[in-house]
C-alpha cells in the first residue's frame, strides 16, 4: 500500500471532524431547531405493569402553551402500526418466535417502568412538562415479573406468549456434544450471569418531526446509526410515511454503542405528530429518560460446562442461557442471544462438539438490544471464564492451556462446530505477544511483592474472537434477519477534481471522515484534503444499513473501494477516448492515468474535467459524468481476535479492584488508520472493564429501576481505569479488497472476562457476580475466609 | 430577572425567567451550543465553562447566579485557525471520538492545569473525576492534558 503525503491507507492521520468539536461547532440534535418548532415531552409509565383504565388529558389541554396531547389510542386510529423486530429467530420445535405487539406508544397495558403512554405537545418545553404533570391517568398495578430466570413461571404478560417465552432456541450438535462430555476426563462447569448493562452514549436520543403539508413531505432529524433503516421501517412497518415521502437526517451524534441502532417509540411519535400539527415537533431526552427508554444490553443468565480430556484437550462445550428480552422485542433483540452468540462459542479453540440452548425472555423491564459486542462478549465470557477455570482446576498454567487448543494458522480456513468458517488467524502470535507485554515471566514475583505490602494480586487472561463485518447478506437471510445487511458508496467525482464519498455508514465516534477519506485519498492519488466523507442523511445517499457490528470498514470501506475502483475503469475509458486508443492500454497509479509504452498520461484533475466536458464523446459508449456509485456484500463475516491480558490488585481490607496493568493485543487484519483503531481499543475496554468492575442496571421486585441516574449507574471514570497498553498482530481479512477485519467491539467484548480472571485468581474464588464492586468482593473474602476456617 | 456578564468577551444583558440555569442562557439565548448538556444531575460535566475563571458545572449554577460574572464557554478558548494549546493536544493526541463530552472536558482540563503544581497521570484522572467519556476510555484525554500541561 502506498503513503500519500503520510495520509494514506496505514498513517495515524488526526481526524478532519476534530476542528467542529473541539472549537464547540459540533451540530448535534440539541443544536438543530426548526422555524415554529414545538416541543414534546412523553407520558411515561410509572409502573413495570398496570392497565391503563383511563387518560384524563383536560388538564393538560387546558395549561396555557398546550397544543396538542395525544395517546397510544390516537396513534392506533391513524394506522401506525407496531415497532417491529427484524429477526425472525425459530425455536427448537420449528414454530417461529413470539413477538408481542409493540405499539409505539401504549394503548391498554404498560409494561415497563418509563414506558410511553402518550405525548403532550406545547409551545415551550415548560409548557410541555406543566401540561403532562397535568394528565391524569388511571392505572391498575399488576403484579411485576422481573427475574428473567424465573419469568416462565411468572404471571403471563402478553396475550400471545405463553410461559413469557419469545423462543426456545437450540444451536449445534447434540449428540455429539453429550458423547464429549461422556468421554471426559475432567469437567468444568460455570453458573454466569451476564450483568444488564445501560449504554449511555453521552448524547440523550432526540428527535425532531417536521412535516410539509404542500408537498406532504415529512423529515425526521434524529441521533441515528442507521438513518436509513430507520426510514425504511418507518414507512414500510409503522406506515408514518412513505419511503418517498421522508427523509432521515441523523446529524453530528454523540455516540451509539448499539443504542441508536433501534426504532424506537419517541422518533416514530413525532415525526407523526408532527404531521397532525402541522408544525415541527422537538424531543430530546433527558438522562433519566435515557436510563429508562435506550435499549439495555446483556442480562443473560447460564449455566455452561467445558468437557476436557487429561491432557487438558477441549473435547465439547455444552451451554444453557435464559435471556432477557425486556418488555418487548426491540429491533435486532432476538438475534443477540441467538446468532451473535451460540455461534461465537467455538472462540479461538478446536472444541469439535458443541451444543447450545437459549431460551429468551420477557419481563416488565426496559427491552433489551445490541450494545457495544452485542452477544459476542456475552459468548467470549462464557468461553474464556471456563478455559481459565479449567486450567486453575487442572492445574495448568492458563495460557499454555489456550495454546494447546488454539486452532492453528495452518488449519484456515476453519469451519467451527456452531457454522462459521474462520478465513484466517493467527492466535498464539496475539497471545505470546500479550505475555511479553505483561511480563509474564516476572508475575509470580510481582504477586508476592503485593502479598508483602498486604494486597492479593492476580492475573487473568482472554482470548477473544468476534465474527463483525455484519454480514453477508445471504448467511443473515438465511438465519431470519429481515434486511440484507451490504452497505453502498458513492464516489462523486466533482468537475474540479475534489471527491465527495457518500457512504451508508453512519460516524458518531469512529472518525470516518478521515479514515474513508484516507482510503479514496489512497485509491484514486488525490490529496486527502480534496476527498469529502458525507453520511447520515438518507436525502444525500440512497441507501445505507448503518453502523453497528464493526462492520464501517469492512462492509462500507469496502463498497467504497468498489465504487473507487469503478472510478478508474471509468477513468481509463474517457482517457482512452482522449488519447485514442483502447481503455486496455491505460494504466492508473498515483492519480495519473498513462498510456502503455508511451509518454502520454492524464492527472485525474484533467480527466474529472474532461468527463463534465465531453467534448466529442461517442455517446452511445461513453457517457459523461464521472460518479460511480456501488453496493458491497461481504462474502464472509470478518474474525478479529486477540488475546487481552489484566493485573489486578485487591485491598483485603476495603475489597477496592485496582487494575494495576492492561495489555491487549488485537489481530484486525490490516489498519486504516492506527491511532484512531487504538481509540477504539481503549474504549472497548474501558467499557468491557465497567461490566466487570463497576456498571450493573439494577431492577427492584416491583419493576423500579434502582439505577437510573449518574447518581446510581456506576460509569468508569478517569480516576477507575488505568492507561493501556495495546499492539496489534495482523492477518490480513482474505475476502475483502482492503484486508480488514473492524476494530470497534473488540475491546468490550475482550476486557470483560480479563478483568474478571484476574478478580477471582486473587481471591482465590471459582466465581464472583460482576460487577465486583468493593462490596461484592469484600464479602467474597469474608466468606472464602469463613469456608476456610 | 436581568442579568448583565460578559461572555467570550462579550458585553450582554438579557432578560431570563428565575429558574433559568446559565447553560440555557448560553445555549438558547447567546447561541453558544458548544456547551453540552448530558445529565440531569450534574454528574457528566458535558456543560463545564468557566466564570471568573474557574471551572463550574454550568447546569449547576442559576443565570441569575452568573449576573456580574466574566464566562468563558468552548468558543471563546480558541479558534479553528488558532486553537488553545488544550484544544490542539486533544486533537493531537485522539483525545475525542463523538466530541459530545469533549468541550467540557477541554474547559474542565485548562482549569486543571491552570490551578495544579505537579500535574501527573493520577492528578488529571483524579482531576477530571467529575467529567464523563463513553467514547475514549479516558487513555488518550489523559494523554492530551498532560501534554497541553507543558504548553500552555
Amino acid at each position: 500500500m502506498s503513503e500519500t503525503g503520510g495520509t494514506g491507507i496505514g498513517a495515524s492521520v488526526r481526524r478532519k471532524e476534530d476542528v467542529r468539536f473541539i472549537t464547540g461547532a459540533g451540530n448535534y440534535m440539541d443544536d438543530i431547531n426548526q422555524p415554529g418548532q414545538t416541543y414534546a415531552v412523553f407520558l411515561r409509565s410509572p409502573h413495570a405493569r398496570a392497565k391503563i383504565l383511563g387518560i384524563d388529558a383536560s388538564g393538560a389541554l387546558a395549561t396555557p402553551g398546550v397544543v396538542a396531547v395525544f395517546t397510544g389510542a390516537d396513534l392506533a386510529a391513524d394506522g401506525i402500526g407496531d415497532l417491529p423486530c427484524g429477526w425472525l429467530v425459530k425455536s427448537r420445535d420449528g414454530s417461529d418466535m413470539i413477538q408481542p405487539p409493540h405499539p409505539p406508544i401504549a394503548v391498554e397495558r404498560v409494561n415497563y417502568v418509563g414506558e410511553p403512554y402518550g405525548i403532550v405537545i406545547a409551545e415551550t418545553l415548560q409548557a410541555a412538562r406543566d401540561g403532562a404533570e397535568a394528565v391524569v391517568t388511571d392505572f391498575e398495578d399488576l403484579p411485576a415479573v422481573v427475574d428473567a430466570a424465573t419469568a416462565t413461571s411468572g404471571d403471563q404478560l402478553h396475550e400471545s406468549v405463553p410461559n413469557n417465552r419469545c423462543y426456545d432456541w437450540e444451536f449445534g450438535d447434540q449428540a455429539a456434544t453429550e458423547a464429549a462430555f461422556a468421554q471426559a476426563a475432567h469437567v468444568t462447569s460455570l453458573d454466569i450471569v451476564n450483568n444488564r448493562l445501560i449504554p449511555n452514549a453521552m448524547e440523550p436520543r432526540a428527535a425532531i418531526g417536521c412535516y410539509e403539508a404542500a408537498s406532504g413531505d415529512y423529515t425526521l432529524y434524529m441521533n441515528s446509526q442507521n438513518p436509513h433503516l430507520e426510514r425504511l421501517v418507518l414507512a414500510a412497518f409503522v406506515q408514518v410515511a412513505p419511503e418517498s415521502k421522508l427523509r432521515v437526517v441523523s446529524p453530528d451524534v454523540g455516540g451509539g454503542f448499539g443504542s441508536k441502532i433501534f426504532v424506537y417509540a419517541e422518533e416514530t411519535a413525532v415525526t407523526w405528530a408532527a404531521g397532525k400539527v402541522r408544525r415541527p415537533v422537538k424531543w430530546v431526552a433527558d438522562r433519566s429518560e435515557s436510563f429508562l427508554g435506550d435499549c439495555h444490553g446483556r442480562d443473560h443468565v447460564t449455566h455452561a460446562e467445558l468437557a476436557l480430556a487429561d491432557d487438558g484437550e477441549f473435547l465439547g462445550m455444552r451451554v444453557a442461557t435464559t435471556a432477557n428480552m425486556g418488555a418487548y422485542l426491540s429491533t435486532f433483540a432476538s438475534s443477540v442471544p441467538t446468532y451473535l452468540y451460540g455461534t461465537l462459542l467455538a472462540g479461538q479453540y478446536r472444541t469439535p462438539a458443541i451444543y447450545v440452548e437459549v431460551q429468551s425472555v420477557f419481563t416488565n423491564t426496559t427491552p433489551v438490544d445490541a450494545y457495544r459486542g452485542a452477544g459476542r462478549p456475552e459468548a467470549t465470557y462464557v468461553v474464556e471464564r471456563l478455559v481459565e477455570t479449567a486450567a486453575r482446576e487442572l492445574g495448568m498454567d492458563p495460557a499454555e492451556l489456550r495454546r494447546r487448543n488454539f486452532i492453528q494458522p495452518d488449519q484456515f480456513p476453519y469451519e467451527t462446530p456452531v457454522a462459521l468458517t474462520y478465513d484466517t488467524g493467527d492466535y498464539e502470535a496475539s497471545l505470546d505477544r500479550a505475555l511479553e507485554h505483561i511480563d509474564h515471566a516476572r508475575f509470580a514475583a510481582r504477586r508476592a511483592e503485593s502479598e508483602a505490602r498486604g494486597r492479593k494480586r492476580g492475573i487473568g487472561f482472554s482470548s477473544y474472537i468476534e465474527a463483525c463485518g455484519l454480514a453477508p447478506s445471504q448467511v443473515a437471510l438465511s438465519l431470519g434477519a429481515g434486511v440484507g445487511l451490504f452497505e453502498s458508496a458513492e464516489v462523486r467525482v466533482n468537475v474540479t477534481g475534489s471527491v465527495t464519498v457518500i457512504t451508508g455508514s453512519h460516524s458518531h465516534g469512529q472518525g470516518h471522515e478521515t479514515t474513508f477519506a484516507q482510503v479514496v485519498s489512497d485509491k484514486l492519488g488525490i490529496p486527502f484534503e480534496n476527498v469529502e466523507v458525507v453520511h447520515g442523511d438518507s436525502g444525500r445517499g440512497d441507501y445505507g444499513l448503518g453502523t453497528y457490528g464493526s462492520r464501517s470498514i469492512a462492509v462500507g470501506g469496502s463498497a467504497i473501494v468498489k465504487a473507487a475502483d469503478k472510478i478508474i475503469a471509468k477513468g481509463k475509458k474517457i482517457v482512452a477516448h482522449n488519447f485514442e486508443t483502447t481503455d486496455d492500454r491505460i494504466d492508473f497509479e498515483d492519480g495519473v492515468f498513462s498510456e502503455q509504452e508511451s509518454n502520454r498520461s492524464m492527472e485525474f484533475g484533467e480527466v474529472a474535467f474532461a468527463a463534465y466536458v465531453p467534448a466529442n464523446f461517442p455517446l452511445d459508449e461513453l457517457e459523461p459524468g464521472l460518479s460511480e456509485k456501488a453496493f458491497y456484500d461481504p462474502g464472509n463475516f470478518t474474525y478479529p481476535a486477540g488475546t487481552h491480558v489484566c493485573e489486578v490488585e485487591i485491598d483485603p481490607e476495603t475489597g477496592t479492584v485496582e487494575i494495576v496493568d492492561f495489555v491487549a493485543v488485537d489481530d484486525f487484519g490490516l489498519i486504516i488508520n492506527p491511532m484512531i483503531v487504538e481509540g477504539q481499543v481503549h474504549g472497548g475496554l474501558v467499557q468491557g472493564i465497567g461490566q466487570a468492575l463497576l456498571e450493573h442496571g439494577v431492577y427492584d421486585e416491583s419493576g423500579q429501576l434502582v439505577t437510573g441516574s449518574y447518581m446510581d449507574y456506576c460509569m468508569p471514570r478517569a480516576d477507575d481505569v488505568p492507561s493501556f497498553t495495546v499492539d496489534t498482530t495482523v492477518t490480513p481479512c482474505t475476502h475483502n479488497p482492503l484486508g480488514v477485519k473492524g476494530c470497534g467491539e473488540a475491546g468490550a467484548i475482550g476486557a470483560t472476562a480479563a478483568v474478571m480472571n484476574a478478580v477471582t485468581d486473587a481471591l482465590g474464588v471459582k466465581e464472583l457476580a460482576m460487577p465486583a464492586t468493593s462490596e461484592t468482593v469484600w464479602n467474597a473474602l469474608r466468606g472464602s475466609r469463613v469456608s476456610r476456617v | 430577572m436581568e442579568v448583565t456578564l460578559t461572555v467570550n468577551g462579550a458585553d450582554h444583558t438579557l432578560d431570563v425567567p428565575d429558574n433559568a440555569l446559565l447553560v440555557e442562557l448560553l445555549r438558547e439565548r447567546l447561541n453558544l451550543t458548544g456547551t453540552h448538556v448530558g445529565c440531569d444531575t450534574s454528574q457528566c460535566g458535558a456543560c463545564v465553562v468557566h466564570m471568573d475563571g474557574r471551572a463550574v458545572k454550568s447546569c449547576t449554577v442559576l443565570a441569575g447566579q452568573a449576573d456580574g460574572a466574566d464566562v468563558t464557554t468552548i468558543e471563546g478558548i480558541g479558534t479553528a485557525d488558532a486553537l488553545h494549546p488544550m484544544q490542539e493536544a486533544f486533537r493531537e493526541c485522539h483525545a475525542l471520538q463523538c466530541g459530545f463530552c469533549t468541550p467540557g472536558m477541554i474547559m474542565a482540563a485548562i482549569d486543571l492545569v491552570r490551578t495544579s503544581d505537579d500535574l501527573d497521570e493520577a492528578a488529571v484522572r483524579d482531576g477530571l473525576e467529575g467529567n464523563l467519556c463513553r467514547c475514549t476510555g479516558y487513555h488518550n484525554i489523559v494523554r492530551a492534558v498532560l501534554s497541553a500541561r507543558d504548553n500552555m
